[in-house]
């Protein structure tokens, strides 16, 4: 454990998040008092120059995004997304479970750039407890003064995957069916209830006050250059570790699953890793010395996403795999844009094929085709992104494919 | 005003035009399915995608706002392969029965189908089964020839605002649905058929024109309701002498009162015209018993007996109820007929009923 | 109407819909309305005694008892002067008489009217504000302002609002009376009325006399005709030896029909011509086969005023006969020659004698309608009257006291019986009814209950029933329903079978315009 950098989870299980008093023991809130003081523009200013880019899996930098709102709205809104529907990535409720005042802190911190003073936080509906925590630590920040005039709402998603996309997220707490909308206007422009709003993701907000305590200077020179910052992983799959950790963002790959992870399960080889969720490419061990930052991922064909890192040992089907992820997607497309709704079911169809062993060729040209088209042609990010399992697999697995076909 | 570039085209156009204007005014004959001029975009069908140099997606060119400098191609390879998946995308769940449907001739997606040569889908496989018999007497609901553009639902909400209906469920199994998925005649749908009207394809046709002729086999009239006094336009469409059913006019200059929308009995009620009842000979009483006579023997009749009683009685004696329903002209002429040949002023309507 | 049907959609910031069930009886007009409030923010006051759709998106509904509507608008009025809401230039310097308003309307305050209209002073309040505080500001009204032994009185009480206001001439604003039928407009443009020539000229102006006796080269009776009420009681008293009624029903849609009945019997001639048999084309002499709208040209005038082209599409059904040719064959046979070869030729015609239709011709209508007073052909049409000033000068205030109906419920007859329309059929049904669809769907009548009122009764949603007023009984299937409130009952006029006017009543009208009280009468239902 010795290689991780702690700075959210820096106090972790040493106090209770939903008592702001232990909070502000710790140096907390002081962010936010710095922030206050500050010229909101010198304060964006200060949040963009630290490199802080969105943990959500776009990669944005937060103080451009929060560039974007109009000066001369009357009303804008603070958003917290915290669905977290990847499967394996729980790293938000982590940080929600160690440090939610952070979440609190920053959250505000954003509402004193914008000019806001109501925030929303939208968890996911497999997260009662965590909305329990919440709206504890709300209370307490809130009885405390911490928060000044910020107020806080939590929201509880229903479960849909799709609203993690930012509008559909907005969607969702204006009470509507959980779509994406098209962009633009950005939500930065019309966002909840046709105002400016800042959607973040919970960690890109708590890393906010330890920014305006040490500086944005700081900030960016930790881990990698240009995605500056720890980055929160979690561990699942043929791991002997797993677990979650905290770590600079030039940290690469290979380190994760052997030095924190203890290597794979059953002293096994590697076969795959998949990085970032579901929607994640399929990583195969030669480019296990890859960073994990936004960009270096990017570089061979993946990325960063939520941060959830998905071993696969030697024993494992990688056909059936992405069959199963297939089916996740078909049941989570929320079906507004043809390329998705059409493009999942078939998607779905043809990987059950290949896995039952009655596909040929004809049917891995055929889904290529319909994965390039949804990764062009779909609204949003689900639709966009469904594909590339399928496509990193049939890259950088063929032989499994092949086997498989007739 | 914004400069761009549409296939090697440079236009101008004002800041806030949509891609797909600018396309339009370019020339460019962009394929769209649930687009509507009249209603809140969807961006959803994705057939407008254009390719818009520099960026790494498709846009769909009815949501982009236009920029200045946006170097677009709207038939670029990318664009053709993407419109012809997505068309077998749909033909893989929309059940094909062009040789028995209402709307072949007028369905876009057999239109799209043509332009782009696709003639069967590689992804056919499972077919959606969504259509249970809706038995309301106006619109009939096949949605497994539905391919999703939500213009019903849109136009149900935004025109009539009866938000009669609705995508019930995600992903594939999305459809669309009264609330809990019941009968039209039990939600608030108030059938007029606006949904009918916007339908690209045959998913909503009208039961009431049901098998008396495609858009090509009959032509079309435009004209003015005969129920109450708002004055719709719309067309009577014709074949073969018989009139077959009642489309709407979108166009504001055509159609001014209402821009195509109908009510129930403007789209439905027209069948009263092909009625087995129509009075088609005159008719004479004899012996308290009405006989069909020749226009002659009526005409006189009417002429003796009325000149009978003006002799008799004076022009006082006699009156007309003149009608709300017929023309300016023949209330003209019916006035000027108890006026001037006649000479009484007895002459009513009824305006206050 | 004042204005036009969009200016509903677009540019009203306040809607006052009194005695209109606009999304049934006008379903585009009441889509527009419906659209403005969801997605521009107009405000939205509904005055009707049912529960129609358009009450429920209604920032204030007033669901007020029938024919109380002088004392409801009064109080208004006093509200907009008690707090000093009125336009004081508009009233200064475009109209007269406001003085007595103001006086009459002292009395109304909103507690009084109240206590008449069965409404909660605050509503009244709430409602008076929003209207004269909107920016542009539109009354609609229908049948159920105008069907009352008060008609007339009611209707002049919407333009005292109006007036009071300020809320004409401008775009968004006006008294828009919705019409109920196509060419209803048109008719009395035309002339088919008993006082007026085409462009409500009077028939007793010796000028305008002159002027029409030189246009049709024959000598013209210098008196006022009578109305349909008038005719139909001295036909029953037999001084009406002649009727002809062209494209019309009274034996379902008057008052009283076995008045009406009677009435008919006791002619010597009745010629009725139409596109079916009617109820009233049975008991004819002779019968002319019409055409429908479908068979012939013309044009037709809406509500708004606005004149639109009616195109043949297909030839007359058998032997009928559009019906501009067979008054031009009978004209021909009384010794009056009428040789037009076509309706064109006609509209020729009545642009010279039509001064508010003068500037239009078939060529400028050919796409889009243009709205009259278009008084040459270079001008657009006027889609909204008074302007810059009104037909008279100066705009008329009326001062005019609440009275109530001729009939009010009694120990005998409990319950107030009014009768309208249904979105799926259209007048006497003779059109309607035989639309395979719309019959299909509403194939008879119904009478609507409230709840309590049922339950008092004893009646089920369902159950046949008997409705019976003082001139007669229908049965018909009872539907208990919120629409109505206790006391209230309503049914359609639609349906000769189960005909609605055998219950109305004919003994007193409107003084002024005649028009029956079909909104207010004393009813009672038994069980069968």
């Amino acid at each position: 454990m010795a290689e991780e950098m702690r700075v959210l989870l820096e106090y972790a299980d040493k106090i209770n998040p939903e008592i702001a008093d232990e909070y502000v023991k710790i140096g907390g809130y002081v962010g936010l008092e710095k922030a206050r003081k500050m010229d909101p523009n010198d304060l964006i200013q200060e949040v963009r120059s630290s490199g802080l880019r969105g943990r959500g899996g776009a990669g944005f930098n937060a103080g451009m995004k929060w560039s974007f709102v109009p000066k001369n709205a009357e009303i804008k809104y603070v958003v917290c997304n915290l669905d977290e529907g990847e499967p394996g990535t729980y790293k938000d409720r982590i940080i929600c479970e160690k440090n939610a005042q952070a979440l609190l802190e920053g959250m505000a911190i954003c509402g004193a750039a914008i000019d806001s003073n109501q925030g929303y936080i939208y968890c996911r509906g497999e997260y009662p407890f965590i909305v329990k925590l919440l709206k504890n630590a709300i209370k307490s920040a809130k009885e405390l003064g911490a928060l000044g005039d910020f107020n806080i709402e939590v929201r509880m998603g229903a479960g849909a995957y799709v609203c993690g996309e930012e509008t559909a997220l907005i969607e969702s707490i204006e009470g509507h069916r959980g779509e994406p909308r098209f962009k633009p206007p950005f939500p930065g422009v019309a966002g909840l209830w046709g105002v400016p709003t800042v959607v973040n993701n919970v960690e890109t907000f708590a890393c906010l006050p330890s920014i305006l305590t040490n500086g944005a200077a700081w900030f960016a020179g930790i881990g990698a250059a240009k995605y500056p910052g720890t980055k929160v992983l979690t561990l699942t799959g043929d791991t002997n570790n797993p677990t979650y950790f905290e770590v600079p963002t030039d940290y690469i790959l290979r380190d994760v699953i052997y030095k924190l992870g203890g290597g794979v399960k059953g002293g096994k080889k590697l076969k795959a890793v998949q990085v970032g969720g579901t929607s994640g490419a399929f990583i195969p061990e030669s480019n296990l010395d890859t960073p994990i930052d936004f960009d270096s991922m990017g570089a061979i064909g993946a990325a960063l996403g939520s941060g959830a890192v998905f071993v696969m040992d030697e024993t494992r089907d990688i056909v059936d795999i992405v069959s199963r992820i297939s089916k996740f997607f078909e049941h989570e497309s929320c079906g507004k844009c043809n390329p998705c709704r059409e493009g999942t079911f078939r998607c779905r169809e043809i990987m059950e094929k290949i896995n039952s062993g009655k596909a040929t060729q004809k049917d891995i040209d055929n889904i290529l085709l319909l994965s390039r088209v949804m990764k062009k042609a779909a609204l949003c990010g689900l639709g966009q992104a469904a594909p590339i399992p399928i496509e990193s697999t049939i890259k950088h697995f063929a032989d499994e494919y092949a086997r498989k076909i007739v | 005003m914004i400069t761009l570039t549409i296939n090697g085209k440079e236009i101008q156009v004002p800041k806030g035009t949509m891609v797909l204007d600018a396309c339009q005014q370019a020339g460019a004959d962009i394929p769209t399915l649930c687009y509507d001029p009249d209603l809140r975009l969807a961006g959803s069908c994705r057939m407008c995608v254009v390719e818009a140099k520099g960026r790494p997606n498709l846009m769909a060119a009815c949501v982009s706002p236009a920029e200045n400098g946006m170097v677009i191609e709207t038939e670029s390879p990318d664009v053709v392969e993407s419109r012809k998946i997505i068309l077998e995308l749909l033909l893989a769940r929309h059940k094909l029965e062009c040789h028995t449907c209402e709307r072949d001739g007028s369905c876009k997606l057999q239109d799209y189908c043509y332009r782009y040569g696709v003639t069967d889908s590689r992804y056919l496989n499972e077919m959606p089964h969504f259509s249970k018999e809706d038995p309301n007497p106006f619109i009939k609901r096949d949605y497994d020839k539905c391919i999703m553009c939500t213009k019903c639902v849109r136009v149900c909400e935004e025109i009539t605002g009866a938000q009669a209906i609705n995508v019930e469920d995600r992903g594939h199994h999305a459809k669309i649905s009264t609330v809990f998925d019941g009968k039209l005649a039990d939600s608030t749908c108030v059938f007029c058929g606006q949904c009918v009207m916007v339908c690209p394809v045959g998913a909503l046709t009208s039961k009431v024109s049901a098998g008396k002729g495609r858009s090509y086999q009959t032509q079309s009239v435009l004209t003015t309701c005969t129920y109450c006094g708002t004055g719709c336009t719309f067309e009577l469409n014709v074949k073969d002498d018989h009139v077959v059913g009642v489309t709407s006019v979108r166009d504001s200059e055509l159609s001014p009162v209402n821009k195509g929308a109908l009510c129930v009995k403007g789209r439905f009620g027209w069948d009263f015209i092909e009625s087995e009842d129509r009075l088609t000979t005159p008719l004479i009483k004899e012996n308290g018993e009405l006989r069909p006579a020749s226009w002659d023997e009526a005409l006189d009749f009417a002429a003796n007996k009325i000149k009978e009683i003006k002799a008799k009685n004076g022009p006082d004696a006699l009156a007309l109820f003149s009608s709300a329903r017929a023309t300016n002209e023949e209330n003209y002429l019916a006035q000027k007929l108890f006026r001037a040949a006649i000479g009484t002023n007895n002459v009513d309507h009824c305006a206050r009923l | 109407m004042t204005n036009s049907i969009n200016e509903l959609e677009k540019d009203a910031t306040a809607v006052f819909l009194i005695g209109t069930n606009t999304t049934e009886n006008h379903p585009i007009i009441g889509y527009k309305i419906r659209k403005n409030v969801r997605y521009n923010g107009a405000k939205l006051i509904v005055a009707d005694p049912r529960n129609i759709e358009l009450a429920d998106i209604a920032d204030v509904y007033l669901q007020f008892r029938p024919g109380t509507d002088v004392a409801l608008v009064n109080a208004m009025m006093n509200v907009i002067i008690t707090e000093g809401l009125d336009a004081k230039d508009f009233i200064a310097n475009r109209t007269e008489n406001y003085e007595q308003v103001a006086e009459v309307v002292k009395k109304y305050t909103p507690e009084y009217a109240a206590e008449i209209c069965g409404v909660d002073a605050e509503d009244i309040r709430k409602a008076a504000r929003i209207y004269a505080t909107a920016e542009r500001g539109s009354i609609c009204y229908a049948m159920g302002v105008t069907q009352h032994s008060t008609g007339t009185d009611n209707v002049k009480t919407m333009c005292n609002l109006a007036l009071l206001t300020g809320n004409l001439g401008k775009a968004g604003t006006g008294v828009n009376p919705l019409r109920g039928q196509n060419n209803v407009q048109g008719a009395c443009d035309m002339g088919a009325l008993p006082v007026s020539y085409p462009a409500y000229q009077a028939v007793t102006n010796p000028d305008i006399r002159a002027k029409f006796e030189k246009a049709w080269g024959v000598p013209l009776s210098p008196n006022n005709g009578l109305t349909i009420p008038d005719v139909v009681n001295k036909a029953h008293h037999g001084e009406i030896k002649g009727l002809m009624v062209f494209g019309e029903n009274p034996m379902v849609s008057d008052p009283d029909i076995t008045h009406v009945s009677e009435s008919l019997d006791n002619l010597e001639l009745l010629i009725v011509q139409d596109i079916f048999l009617t109820e009233t084309a049975m008991k004819a002499d002779v019968v002319f086969p019409g055409v429908t709208f479908a068979e012939k040209n013309g044009t037709f005038s809406n509500t708004e005023r606005r004149v639109q082209r009616v195109r043949q599409a297909i030839t007359p059904k058998g032997d009928a006969h559009p019906d501009w040719q067979i008054i031009c064959e009978l004209s021909n046979r009384l010794g009056y020659p009428m040789n037009y070869s076509s309706p064109e030729e006609i509209f020729e015609e009545i642009r010279t004698v039509t001064p508010s239709y003068a500037g239009i011709n078939y060529q400028r209508i050919d796409n889009t309608g243009i709205h009259w007073p278009c008084p040459n052909e270079e001008h657009p049409g006027t889609p909204i009257l008074h302007g810059e000033k009104f037909n008279r000068g100066l705009g008329l205030f009326h001062a005019i006291e609440f009275k109530e109906p001729y009939e009010l419920p009694d120990a005998e007859y409990p319950l107030i019986l009014s009768t309208g329309r249904s979105l799926f059929h259209y007048h006497t049904g003779t059109m309607t009814r035989r639309s395979s669809a719309l019959n299909e769907f509403m194939p008879s009548n119904v009478v609507q209950i409230n709840p309590e009122t049922a339950a008092a009764l004893n009646i089920v949603d369902n159950e046949k029933v008997k409705l019976v007023t003082r001139r007669g009984s229908i049965e018909v299937n009872a539907q208990v329903t919120e629409m109505v409130p206790a006391g209230v009952v309503f049914t359609f006029f639609h349906f000769s079978e189960a005909a609605a006017n055998i219950l109305t009543q004919a003994e007193v009208f409107d003084p002024v315009a005649k028009i029956p009280e079909y909104k207010v009468s004393a009813a009672r239902i038994d069980k069968i």
